[in-house]
């Protein structure tokens, strides 16, 4: 098939249709398949096995491309105090809240957000706000897997030879075929460079899995998949703290300028003046040599400046606060409605306060010990911090990357490890996003799992297409990342903390954290889970939404819509209309299932009577 | 990288990897409640057949 053929103006939308189609079918006819079987008892086996599922929720692909980014772009050590602050006032406290009221939720057979938040509350409101809790992961699984795919194509290109990039510009252009960045519909091709086929076996994968159960499918999955992703990332580790120099004509590219580059408090950019007059940025440096040379033209030029940015001035920008508070948000998967669903599987005097600890501290783990240390400083040592500096994820991960490995001795064989790495985080987060789902249809329709897998995976495939067939500047997938994968968590975790510490009350939610627990929350967290967890939650979403919504610029106070609400109001966009639809759509649906369910409304009469 | 960078990287890479490392040694010298989890007996709804 010619490339005129494929991309023919009526062609290639039948050729899609009917390979979503083809794809729907199968994957109908798998889950149908396994409806079939016949049903068994499952549920956690250990506690190490429920610790490590829900750190393999939460170590996922931001642990390895997203979390440097931001240190390196808000100056290291500023970035890291408010990091860990933020660690401490909302990341922990939202876990335990999670951990604490998904098991008491759990004691009573409620398993899903809404059960549980109508089991606490009693008020009939707040079952409808924990459709969020179900929203969001369903959501979620529906772009998540897409980009599961991306890894799991990038580890196989890997090991066939196919990533011999030369450029940026070449694997960039790998990249945008191979997602179908540049025409809605050409994602679904099923060749080796193309999406679909990985795309379809990470599905399978995935609802397989889901369907062996909590012990035999999630458990058994991450007890093999945590240490393998921690070993593989340890050897890459090993091989770029030992990369040196790699080009002698390019002294200021090697590791430690890659290290300083991410973790040196202070930052030195040099600044131009523009034709009004004023400094702009131009670069940063972090070699020692090459910023006292430009120091010395700096000098001697009255149109450039290197200006030195200190720790202080850094911790004055209110977007780090923002960036760091929002990194240990989605880092730790606080909000996505998958701890409260995990944890109400267990029992009354099964420990939550060091099951939820050990959890946040093997992804805080694999973020800063080993993601801090591996992909920003490789990217650095062979492109120099001029080539890094403002990528984001998608460019870092599967733009920068690719090229870095493919410049690296033994590259294919390290590119393949560390695609392959990120394709297991992806797979043990992804995983966690269909448990709430499928908790919350079983416990609101009373059906079987069988029944609920097969209902999860038409619902999860339908808006999976979706994302897929629109793939043009992957418009679905950021549309419904910014709205539900942003927006929605904030929101979920504010309800979240405020029914800890104000409905179910401090007092009995330290009780309730406390049964069965191995070790004792420090008394200090009543205050800062009832005050300051809800108060810095708000300032921080209230920030998030005058920021990214709003668009103002919190240094300057500048303004302009983000693009997100232009796409809907002002410049309507139909792919983003079409995606915010969808997640009405589905959010619709539950609240719907959730209006029908009588055990809910029995909750609330029985307390009244 | 300069000296401080250096200070706060391995401030920062030790302070998870010493937490990472005592919970796990809390996890595993606690067989009590290791024991007691391992007896999860609650049946989720999955355990029963719904026709």
């Amino acid at each position: 098939m010619t490339s005129e053929r494929f991309y023919d103006r009526t062609g290639p939308k039948v050729t899609q249709f009917a390979r979503i189609f083809f794809f729907w079918h199968v994957l109908a006819s798998i889950i149908l398949f396994c409806g079939m079987s016949d049903s068994k008892k499952e549920s956690w086996n250990s506690r190490v096995g429920v610790i490590l599922a829900v750190a393999g929720s939460a170590v996922g692909l931001g642990n390895f491309l997203r979390f440097h980014g931001q240190a390196a772009e808000y100056g290291g050590g500023a970035f890291m105090i408010a990091y860990f602050l933020a660690f401490l006032l909302i990341g922990l406290p939202i876990c335990w809240a999670e951990w604490t009221m998904g098991r008491f939720g759990g004691q009573a057979g409620f398993n899903s957000c809404p059960g549980i938040f109508n089991y606490i509350t009693r008020k009939p409101a707040f079952k409808y706000l924990g459709v969020i809790g179900v929203l969001v992961p369903v959501i979620i699984y529906m772009y998540y897997v897409y980009i599961e795919a991306w890894c799991l194509g990038y580890a196989v290109n890997f090991l066939s030879g196919n990533m011999d990039f030369s450029t940026i510009e070449e694997s960039s252009d790998f990249w945008k075929v191979f997602i179908g960045y540049g025409e809605d519909g050409s994602a679904l091709g099923f060749g080796l460079k193309q999406v679909g086929f990985y795309l379809i076996l990470v599905f399978v994968l995935n609802f397989f899995l889901i369907y062996r159960g909590i012990s035999k499918g999630i458990e058994l999955f991450c007890k093999y998949a945590m240490p393998t992703l921690i070993v593989l990332a340890i050897i890459i580790l090993f091989r770029v703290l030992t990369l040196g120099t790699p080009d002698p004509a390019m002294p200021e590219r090697n590791v430690s300028n890659g290290l300083g580059f991410m973790w040196n408090p202070v930052k030195h950019v040099v600044e131009i003046k523009d034709e009004v007059g004023n400094w702009v940025l131009d670069h940063e440096t972090v070699d020692a040599e090459k910023l006292a040379g430009e120091t010395l033209s700096a000098e001697a030029d009255a149109n450039t400046r290197v200006r030195r940015i200190g720790m202080v001035e850094q911790l004055l920008n209110p977007q780090l606060w923002l960036a760091a508070a929002g990194q240990i948000f989605f880092s730790l998967s606080v909000g996505f409605g998958v701890i409260i669903t995990y944890s109400s599987y267990m029992s009354k005097e099964d420990d939550v306060v060091l099951s939820g600890l050990a959890a946040t501290s093997a992804n805080e783990f694999c973020e800063v010990a080993l993601g801090g240390l591996i992909t920003l400083p490789a990217a650095v040592t062979f492109l120099g911090v001029a080539g890094v500096a403002g990528m984001g994820t998608f460019g870092l991960g599967f733009n920068v990357l690719p090229m870095v490995f493919a410049n690296m001795a033994f590259g294919e064989f390290f590119g393949f490890l560390f695609f392959f790495l990120l394709f297991l985080a992806a797979v043990t987060s992804s995983l966690s996003m269909l448990q709430p789902g499928i908790a919350f249809l079983e416990e609101a329709l009373k059906i079987n799992r069988k029944q609920s897998v097969a209902l999860l995976g038409l619902v999860t495939a339908l808006g999976c297409g979706f994302v897929v067939y629109f793939s043009k500047d992957v418009k679905a997938l950021d549309t419904m990342d910014f709205w539900v994968g942003t927006f929605l968590i904030f929101v979920l975790s504010t309800i979240q903390i405020i029914i800890f510490g104000w409905v179910l009350g401090i007092e009995k939610g330290f009780k309730l954290a406390h049964q069965g627990a191995a070790v004792r929350i420090p008394r200090v967290f009543k205050f800062i889970m009832k005050y300051v967890s809800p108060l810095f939650l708000l300032i921080i979403f209230s920030l998030w939404v005058a920021a990214n919504v709003f668009g103002i610029n919190l240094r300057t106070g500048e303004s302009e819509y983000s693009s997100y609400v232009r796409d809907l109001f002002i410049e309507p966009n139909t792919v983003a209309w079409l995606s915010v639809s969808l997640i009405a759509v589905v959010a619709a649906l539950f609240v719907f299932i959730i209006a029908q369910n009588a055990e809910y409304k029995k909750l609330k009469k029985e307390e009244n009577t | 990288m300069t000296a401080m960078g250096w200070l706060i990287m391995f401030i920062s890479v030790g302070t998870v990897t010493t937490l990472l490392v005592w919970c796990i040694y809390k996890v595993l010298t606690t067989p009590e409640e290791t024991e007691h989890i391992h007896g999860f007996e609650q049946e989720t709804p999955d355990a029963e057949t719904r026709d």
